[in-house]
């Protein structure tokens, strides 16, 4: 496949990104009005007359067509007007813009999480020169790629938070502790603050819910990377490297792993995405305020204009990773820079 | 690029790993002792499934029976048990072992449903696509392209906002979602197989391309097919539990293990048992289902097998 220079990259990528985001709006938009049931009867008081139906059903613009309904919402949307959320009266861009941070904060922290275990998994079975340790590995994983975020999470709420209660077990910050934050990065802010108390609780709240995250990402980056690994081992550079006298560690550290790590990133990249589809479950288990605990909400209350905007927002943050994914190929692998 | 499909969680099959399994070597049971996991998976998932069919026989108690004098009893081996309810009761005096057994008849039902009638579509698809190419294969390639841009858990949430709770929505929203999973793979399986000389021989013979595809490259196909089924039916169990665990599955009077756990939640500190249980016995669930495709994937992949 030919790779454009990067820099043209981001002018096709954009201009791509925009397209899929549009279309992520109409789908949505087509099949959230297509729901059974009428959003107005949702709105009426009892006994309201035929006439004044018509009338509120014509304030929203629903007795037009779906297309007339979908540009007006388009260009409502264009100037960040999203509507007002149905169950909860407010602003639909004012609420997830307080959820956000919080979503964002969790999923950056498994990432981390992720990449580490993942990462250093990786190389110490590569390294390991008994058998045991790299077969042990290898079977551990094939049953840890099995069990997926939402069996972790529970699992760590009975363990860590039951049987050993060490870890609170559901929201973001204790009470008690909260101060008067400028945003709502309370994580960032605390520790750029320095109210280290803080912050380690914030952590102490984020913990499970992050590991729980992670660790599915991680076992898929541990196979990925391996496999990366014992492939670059046998090129001939590696080899080379060996014959001069390098370490199995020096040649490992210094010259595969950045190799390997190339389509090991581009899978995260992906699987990232989908880590952000899991805070939807693991939030709600760990009544952590995110964007995820957020969508199950305007689910069960069937709340449209809330559920339009979240998608909305999913689609984005989707599109911007994959967008920084390919960015990264570029940086991590010069090759791909020239056609 | 490659590395990208290599890596992808589903696509666990080397793409040489199906040649023509010979039926003779495949029937033999000492090839099924040696990949035991294979009968004890498979023979774990029958005893439940076997266990969900017979419920009224085998469950010591209704599901649905409230006793609220008997409320959140601990399970048998605590001092404080009531005979008669081997792993406690709920908050509502229901007792815990006869709900998981009715649960499994939903995880079932969802499971077996959900993955054939994904199966059945995505590996349809799949076979056109690879076998036909042209406009048919584009157009499929770029629907599943598309498909694959939706995080399933948000598309599964979207679906079910749109056509409702219950097992039919979840059975709907899970094939809509996992038919790519079939697809894709069955897709580059059987541009593999239509390249082997077997069919050019058909070909030549003056055969049939609908009948190529379905006697010829489809029966070579199938190992693959059954491997993904068995995964998929381990995901679906998921999809099921995680859906009814907040609500958005069954209603609240049928028993499921993702309600139960969900009830398990919200009294983990009076009752751990009402939550580990249901929690056990689906990750016990999904791991042999897995535990069962790779075991089948390992038989009938003639590289594995040497």
């Amino acid at each position: 496949m030919r790779m454009m220079p990067l820099a043209v990259l981001p002018w096709r990528s954009l201009l791509l990104a925009a397209v899929t985001l549009f279309g992520v709006a109409v789908i949505s938009f087509v099949l959230l009005r297509v729901v059974p049931g009428d959003p107005i009867a949702m709105m009426i008081a009892p006994g309201a007359s035929a006439a004044d139906i018509a009338q509120l059903r014509a304030s929203y613009g629903l007795d037009r067509s779906i297309a007339v309904q979908f540009l007006i919402w388009l260009g409502h949307a264009i100037t960040g007007d999203f509507g007002t959320s149905i169950s909860m009266r407010q602003d639909v861009v004012h609420l997830i813009a307080a959820r956000l941070p919080a979503t964002i904060e969790l999923t950056l922290l498994a990432l981390v999480i992720a990449l580490i275990l993942g990462i250093g998994t990786a190389v110490l079975s590569t390294l390991s020169r008994r058998r045991l340790v790299g077969s042990a590995i290898d079977n551990s994983n094939g049953v840890l790629l099995a069990v997926p975020d939402f069996v972790w999470a529970l699992a760590f709420v009975v363990l860590f938070g039951v049987a050993l209660p060490v870890l609170p077990i559901s929201g973001r910050v204790d009470p008690r502790l909260s101060i008067d934050f400028a945003t709502s990065f309370i994580l960032m802010e605390s520790l750029a603050r320095l109210h280290f108390d803080i912050a380690l609780d914030v952590l102490a709240h984020m913990i499970m819910p992050a590991l729980a995250l992670a660790l599915p990402l991680a076992a898929v980056i541990l196979r990925v990377l391996k496999g990366a690994l014992e492939a670059e081992a046998h090129q001939d550079y590696a080899l080379l490297a060996r014959i001069r006298g390098k370490s199995r560690l020096r040649v490992t550290l210094e010259e595969t792993l950045r190799n390997a790590l190339v389509p090991t990133l581009a899978l995260t990249g992906v699987q990232f995405t989908f880590m952000f589809g899991g805070t939807v479950i693991v939030e709600r288990i760990f009544a952590y305020p995110g964007i995820g605990n957020l969508a199950i909400d305007a689910v069960i209350n069937r709340d449209l204009p809330l559920i339009q905007g979240l998608i909305l927002t999913f689609g984005l943050i989707f599109i911007l990773i994959n967008l920084a994914v390919e960015a990264s190929f570029g940086l991590l692998n010069p090759r791909l820079r020239h056609g | 690029m490659v590395e990208h499909r290599l890596a992808e969680p589903t696509a666990t099959i080397a793409p040489h790993a199906i040649g023509k399994p010979s039926r003779r070597r495949l029937s033999g049971l000492s090839l099924l002792l040696r990949e035991p996991r294979v009968l004890l998976a498979g023979g774990f998932l029958l005893l439940l499934l076997a266990a969900a069919i017979v419920a009224p026989a085998v469950a010591p108690h209704d599901p649905l029976e409230q006793d609220l004098m008997l409320n959140t009893l601990p399970p048998a081996w605590d001092s404080e048990a009531e005979p008669g309810y081997l792993l406690g009761t709920d908050s509502l005096g229901r007792d815990v072992l006869s709900r998981l057994i009715y649960g499994g008849r939903v995880a079932f039902t969802v499971a077996i449903v959900a993955a054939l009638a994904a199966g059945v579509i995505g590996t349809a698809l799949g076979l056109v696509a690879g076998y036909f190419g042209g406009w048919v294969d584009a157009a499929i390639s770029r629907v599943i392209d598309i498909w694959m841009a939706f995080p399933p858990v948000l598309l599964s949430i979207l679906l079910v906002a749109v056509i409702g709770t219950g097992v039919t929505s979840v059975i709907l929203a899970i094939v809509v979602i996992d038919w790519t999973r079939f697809c894709r793979v069955v897709r580059s399986e059987t541009l593999q197989q239509a390249k082997m000389e077997y069919v050019d021989a058909a070909v030549t013979l003056g055969t049939g391309r609908w009948r190529i595809l379905l006697k010829e490259i489809l029966p070579n196909v199938l190992p693959v097919v059954v491997v993904l089924l068995s995964l998929e039916m381990g995901i679906a169990v998921i999809v099921e539990a995680v859906l009814s665990f907040v609500g958005l599955s069954v209603s609240s009077d049928t028993p499921t293990w993702g309600g139960m756990i969900a009830e398990g939640r919200q009294i983990i500190y009076q009752a751990w048992w009402v939550l580990v249980f249901p929690l056990v016995l689906l990750f016990a669930t999904v791991l042999a289902f897995n535990q069962l495709g790779d075991g089948i994937r390992r038989l009938t992949d003639p590289v594995l097998r040497r």
